[in-house]
């Protein structure tokens, strides 16, 4: 879909997107991986026809962006990552509105809609302004559905969005999955990936890493350690200081060492220096990665 | 075409779901033709006038009494000079002055004509016919009073002079400025306001990410704001004529033609201006500062386009208020018909199609 894609913003001062190639397969849930900057939005206004990319080319469902963009605008579904419904507008209204311009009824493709719509129709009546985050975002959801898209492009629709919530609108996005929908989505939740067919680790405007949650997970080259002690600012400090150590960095209350040296004795000779800093309560183990730990090493790369 | 009515249904929503809006689109017009309107009117309670007395007879005395008796005047007795009197003229310290001459009641009795000279500061147009207009009346009281007891009709002649302003002019040019000023103000800045807003709440973005196309987005939003401006035409004519007694002379259908043309012009310009904004502050700014000062110099309602010097008249040749102005007074005051104001019909329409070209093609079916 995307081919050597570059945007830059104010004259070429800023790169937003650099020389970027992908190809999401049709009915695929496809990720879009990476912190705030890292090009995601750039990435979903070029494939929706709002921007315009300075090289490269790119299509939607077998149309070209900047020639044919009129047909793009017909079949896909577009939630921006900011709440862009009508705040005055009630719920019922910014359906039938959005509906109506869009060119169908809400009849027409409510089975579609019908499971996420049924959890936000007894505030029917509310104005969509003082809903819930949350209901705020299904409601987006089910706007951006309403024409039946070939593809729908979710851009960070979870930002912001309770944990609970959060979980429930994956589960939505994959029963949209089952009805042949395309679905490219972005987030900047590493722990999201794992939700999707495919990802891509995306930095600066590069894609760091393209493949499925599992393989990318495999392909973790080294193995990774989480250790723990009662102080565990003094230990990274610790750890880091060891000529030993490669990496280290505090993933909720453990922190994730790689060493230099794949051997076991490596392992043996930072523990005993540790505990010789008075480390005397420290656990340790061997996990297996999940794709932060994969970002923060390619990040570094 | 059903796109279409929703999308104006939509904007109807908007206008009456937000008091801010209705309070801009329905309260401007009315507060300022009632502001206009009793700043210019409204004074004639309580003026300050002078009654200067040569005659002290019978005769000026019971006039005089008549006009201390109404509730209208703030009565000052002095047998002031005419320099003296002038004088208070100038320093604004009265309205109206009336001057009986000596002999008053002997040139009534003998001659059976009298005289009265009535003078009235005329800078405030409509205060001076209203106090002009009730010492006429008082007077023609105390002849008509006259007349039943005596068998030889008295004359009393009141000489009305108009200091400053003696045609008049202002006391029915406000009405027509205040109407392109507020169709300026309210459809510029309602339009631009309510486009740049759908780019701020990024609603725009998911407008143009459908297969609904830009022009009619335009022409969507444009729809409810000439009908609310046409409203709001109905509002100002309708306190014109019954609130200010400014009845309209030309015919209504020709008004509201013509008034349909400017707001389109206004419309456009509110286009244009909301796609080089991307804040509803900006836009606002814009509006208020770019067409209010304008229309406020370059119409000629409040200052005459004739006196300024030839450069800023050629720069109000390019403000449709101007012509617009031209056109309502005419029609509404003057009561001509088209053929006497086609060439400012012709003017603002290429001006409406001007700005319409130029705000459609800037008009972006991009973001950037």
């Amino acid at each position: 879909m995307l081919n050597h894609i570059t945007k830059t913003y104010n004259d070429g001062d800023i790169v937003a997107i650099d020389d970027f190639s992908l190809n999401v397969e049709k009915g695929e849930l496809f990720g879009l991986i990476g912190p705030d900057g890292a090009g995601k939005t750039s990435i979903f206004r070029i494939l929706t026809t709002l921007l315009l990319p300075d090289k490269g080319m790119a299509t939607v469902v077998g149309y070209d962006v900047v020639k044919e963009y009129n047909a793009i605008r017909g079949c896909v579904g577009y939630m921006p990552g900011r709440f862009s419904l009508y705040q005055d507008l009630s719920v019922e209204e910014n359906l039938t509105f959005f509906a109506t311009v869009f060119g169908t009824t809400i009849q027409e493709n409510y089975y579609l809609i019908k499971e996420i719509y049924e959890q936000i129709e007894p505030f029917k009546n509310r104005r969509a302004g003082k809903l819930s985050g949350g209901m705020k975002q299904k409601l987006a959801l089910c706007c951006a559905l309403i024409h039946k898209p070939e593809v729908l492009f979710l851009d960070e629709p979870t930002t912001g969005v309770d944990a609970v919530s959060r979980k429930e609108f994956w589960e939505m996005l994959k029963r949209l999955k089952a009805q042949g929908i395309t679905i490219l989505v972005s987030t900047p939740y590493m722990d999201e990936a794992t939700l999707c067919d495919r990802i891509a680790l995306m930095q600066a405007g590069k894609i760091l890493s393209l493949d499925t949650p599992d393989n990318i997970v495999k392909a973790y080259p080294v193995n990774l350690y989480a250790f723990k002690d009662e102080n565990i600012y003094t230990l990274q400090q610790n750890i880091l200081a060891n000529e030993l150590t490669e990496s280290c960095f505090p993933f909720g209350e453990n922190l994730h060492v790689t060493l230099k040296d794949e051997t076991d004795s490596s392992l043996q000779d930072l523990l005993k220096s540790l505990k010789e800093r008075g480390h005397e309560q420290i656990e340790h183990q061997k996990i297996t990665p999940v794709i932060e730990d994969c970002f923060i090493r390619l990040m570094k790369e | 075409m059903k796109q279409f009515f929703t999308f104006v249904r939509k904007e109807f929503y908007h206008v009456f779901r937000d008091p801010k809006t209705l309070l801009m689109l329905f309260g401007i017009p009315v507060v300022q033709i009632v502001l206009f309107g009793f700043a210019l009117t409204n004074e004639i309670k309580n003026s300050k006038i002078v009654v200067a007395d040569y005659a002290h007879d019978n005769a000026s005395a019971e006039i005089i009494n008549k006009i201390k008796a109404s509730a209208y005047f703030d009565i000052q007795e002095s047998l002031m000079s005419h320099e003296q009197i002038e004088e208070a003229f100038r320093s604004g310290k009265i309205k109206l002055a009336v001057v009986f001459p000596a002999n008053f009641n002997n040139d009534l009795v003998h001659l059976n004509h009298a005289q009265i000279q009535v003078l009235a500061d005329a800078s405030d147009p409509n205060t001076a016919t209203a106090l002009t207009n009730y010492i006429s009346s008082i007077v023609n009281d105390y002849q008509m009073a006259l007349l039943k007891t005596q068998q030889i009709p008295y004359r009393i002649v009141p000489e009305f002079r108009m200091l400053y302003n003696p045609q008049l002019k202002g006391a029915t040019n406000f009405v027509p400025g205040v109407m392109s000023l507020v169709m300026m103000l309210v459809c510029v800045m309602m339009t631009a306001v309510s486009i740049v807003r759908e780019k701020e709440l990024g609603t725009m973005e998911i407008l143009l990410v459908s297969p609904f196309k830009p022009i009619l987005v335009v022409i969507s939003k444009a729809v409810p704001y000439l009908f609310l401006s046409l409203v709001n035409l109905t509002t100002i004519l309708l306190l014109s004529v019954f609130l200010l007694d400014l009845p309209i002379n030309g015919s209504i259908l020709l008004l509201y033609a013509e008034s349909s043309l400017f707001i389109l012009t206004c419309l456009a310009v509110g286009l244009l201006i909301s796609t080089k904004t991307d804040s509803q502050q900006a836009a606002m700014m814009m509006s208020l500062m770019g067409m209010m000062l304008p229309t406020l110099l370059f119409t000629g309602f409040l200052f005459p386009i004739e006196n300024m010097p030839w450069p800023l008249q050629a720069i109000s040749h390019f403000v449709p208020s101007r012509w617009y102005y031209i056109i309502v007074k005419s029609v509404m005051i003057k009561g001509l018909g088209i053929s006497q104001i086609w060439k400012e019909t012709l003017i603002l329409f290429g001006m409406m199609l001007f700005f319409l070209g130029v705000s459609i093609k800037s008009f972006k079916i991009r973001l950037a």
